[in-house]
């Protein structure tokens, strides 16, 4: 392996000829071989662990969410504790969540997931309990008054009325979980991060960073994509008018 | 009274008979209140009667029709319907049996309008063909094609549309009582008036026994077998026939809020059928009435026409007796 220029940026070893790695070796913002080389052993592998962390993350999120909105719409004093709660856990930068939760945890996937869940709270919690408050009094009381139970008001009238507020929270909540899994690579050594953080120890080899980059983006963008047509499926009403 | 998922057949409306409501007593106190919201409050309702509860804002007349279906639990006193208690019946399920229409018509707005029809039904445990068959019928019975309606979702209706549904919704299971809370309250007068002489004929159809909460004596007059009038605090002040409240108000509160102009509303009640007319005079006037003009209307007509005799004309036109200011004077005597 021949050496680099002092100063210049330490690239991996990429193995083979010096002559096949021209682009790597200047560091160029995008090279096509590198991708098509890394997508099988580095980058998909990393997607695929992103969107188990993101899908884990946001259905306990979501769950955990969802029973205490629905304690919180039928005991109102429930609301400000768990606002208080969540909102403390929204407002601690993920590193040091990441790090309060390691002495405990360790560095697994559990801290990660801890960590991830805990940014969904708020607003999967506070989208759920206003959609579910905002629907109509006199709906409700049609629905009481047709003799509906409780539970059956709850399944048949108020949850799915609250289904464009509560799939409004989940993309956000979705798109947050998304970017901040990233970070959580630092713990659990899954997901987009991995290559990113691989590539910023490498002295910051660009095409990885802007590829692992676009790829977060790009779930992103997927994932609220399919939110909306979930919206568009689930709520047809919403899109009803004279 | 027939139970609900007893084989009736499919569709016949007045397939179920009225029940006969009764209210004994029925008090309701809330806590921490001095005054009772309603005290002791009986009157009966028979089988197929219409019976407006009308008075001023605070008399109760909301809070008494939700005793009945139990949206409010009453403190005292008895409710039977149909000659049983409905007290002893588990809450949700003595709504299923009784119609209930509110101002804000509260359809469900992720609901087409065929399935806000089939709530009760489908509640009921009703199979998809009778479901679909009676939401069917219903539509047609308010007027509504149920091709082009039925699969709209509320926010595509107008205000009046809004309200029939709402009506088809109460009578979807063929209950035995009707519950409706100012139903045309927040309706244009001209819809209004539109939707009161539907909802007359429909009742005389479907003959249900309607407990129909207004403020407003026109409309008790105009919808009411029988008028129960509240005052403050859910005391009964009347409970009469339209025209015996106007003829024969029991005290002043009842006067006052029937209002100065109630002999009048009482020639509105009567038509010139029911009136014998002197025979055609000869002459033709302008405007003509019909045998079903009210006889207000008629003394309407003749003081516009500056207080000369108006010929009644039949179906086709033809002069069948005249009308004038002594003849309809005579009335209020």
């Amino acid at each position: 392996m021949t050496g680099f220029a002092a100063g210049g940026p330490v690239i991996p070893n990429f193995g083979g000829g010096a002559s096949s790695y021209a682009c790597e070796r200047a560091n160029r913002l995008f090279c096509g071989g590198w991708v098509s080389r890394n997508w099988s052993p580095v980058l998909w592998p990393a997607l695929r662990q992103h969107i188990v962390l993101t899908l884990i993350a946001i259905s306990i999120g979501f769950v955990l969410s969802m029973i205490l909105a629905l304690i919180a719409y039928r005991r109102g004093w429930v609301e400000r504790p768990v606002l208080i709660v969540t909102s403390i856990l929204y407002t601690i930068p993920s590193l040091a969540l990441f790090e309060l939760l390691e002495p405990t945890f360790g560095l697994t996937l559990t801290t990660a997931e801890i960590a991830l869940v805990s940014y969904t709270l708020l607003i999967l919690f506070r989208n759920t309990l206003t959609g579910l408050r905002e629907v109509p009094a006199e709906v409700k009381d049609a629905a009481r008054g047709m003799g509906m139970s409780p539970r059956q008001s709850l399944l048949r009238v108020e949850l799915p009325l609250a289904a464009p507020a509560i799939i409004a929270g989940l993309r956000i909540a979705a798109v947050t979980v998304i970017s901040l899994g990233t970070v959580a690579s630092f713990i659990d050594d899954q997901g987009l991060g991995v290559p990113i953080l691989t590539a910023i120890s490498n002295g910051v080899f660009k095409t990885e960073i802007v590829v692992a980059g676009a790829m977060a983006v790009g779930l992103a963008l997927i994932a609220d994509g399919l939110l909306v047509i979930l919206q568009r499926v689930l709520t047809p009403w919403t899109r009803a008018h004279r | 009274m027939s139970t609900a998922n007893t084989a009736q057949p499919e569709g016949s409306s007045a397939s179920r008979q009225a029940a006969t409501l009764e209210l004994r007593d029925v008090a309701k106190h809330y806590p921490g209140q001095r005054q009772p919201a309603i005290a002791d409050l009986s009157f009966t309702v028979g089988a197929g009667e219409v019976c407006v509860l009308v008075g001023p804002s605070g008399s109760g007349k909301t809070t008494a029709l939700r005793l009945i279906n139990r949206m409010i639990e009453p403190s005292g006193g008895d409710i039977l319907l149909g000659g049983e208690s409905v007290l002893g019946r588990e809450p949700h399920q003595l709504r299923r049996h009784i119609g209930y229409v509110i101002q804000q018509i509260g359809l469900f707005p992720h609901f087409t309008v065929a399935e806000n029809i089939a709530t009760v039904p489908r509640l009921l445990g009703w199979d998809k063909r009778r479901t679909a068959a009676r939401v069917q019928e219903l539509l047609e019975l308010v007027g509504l094609d149920p091709d082009e309606i039925g699969p709209r979702y509320p926010a595509q209706l107008s205000g009046g549309q809004r309200q029939r549904i709402g009506v088809a919704r109460a009578l979807a299971a063929d209950p035995p009582l009707m519950l409706m809370d100012e139903p045309f309250g927040a309706i244009d007068p001209i819809t209004r008036t539109r939707l009161q002489d539907e909802f007359k004929r429909l009742q005389a159809q479907v003959q249900k026994t309607v407990v129909f909460v207004t403020h407003d004596i026109d409309e008790a007059i105009k919808m009411g077998d029988k008028i129960a009038i509240l005052r403050e605090g859910g005391h009964l002040a009347q409970y009469d026939s339209p025209a015996k409240i106007l003829i024969d108000p029991a005290d002043e509160f009842v006067a006052e809020f029937v209002g100065a102009d109630r002999a009048l509303k009482r020639l509105g009640l009567e038509t010139l059928d029911e009136v014998k007319l002197l025979p055609p005079n000869g002459a033709v006037s302008s405007p003509t009435v019909t045998r079903s003009t009210s006889v207000r209307d008629a003394l309407s007509a003749i003081l516009a026409d500056g207080g000369r005799p108006v010929t009644v004309v039949d179906e086709s036109g033809k002069p069948a007796g005249t009308v004038t200011l002594e003849l309809l004077g005579g009335l209020l005597r």
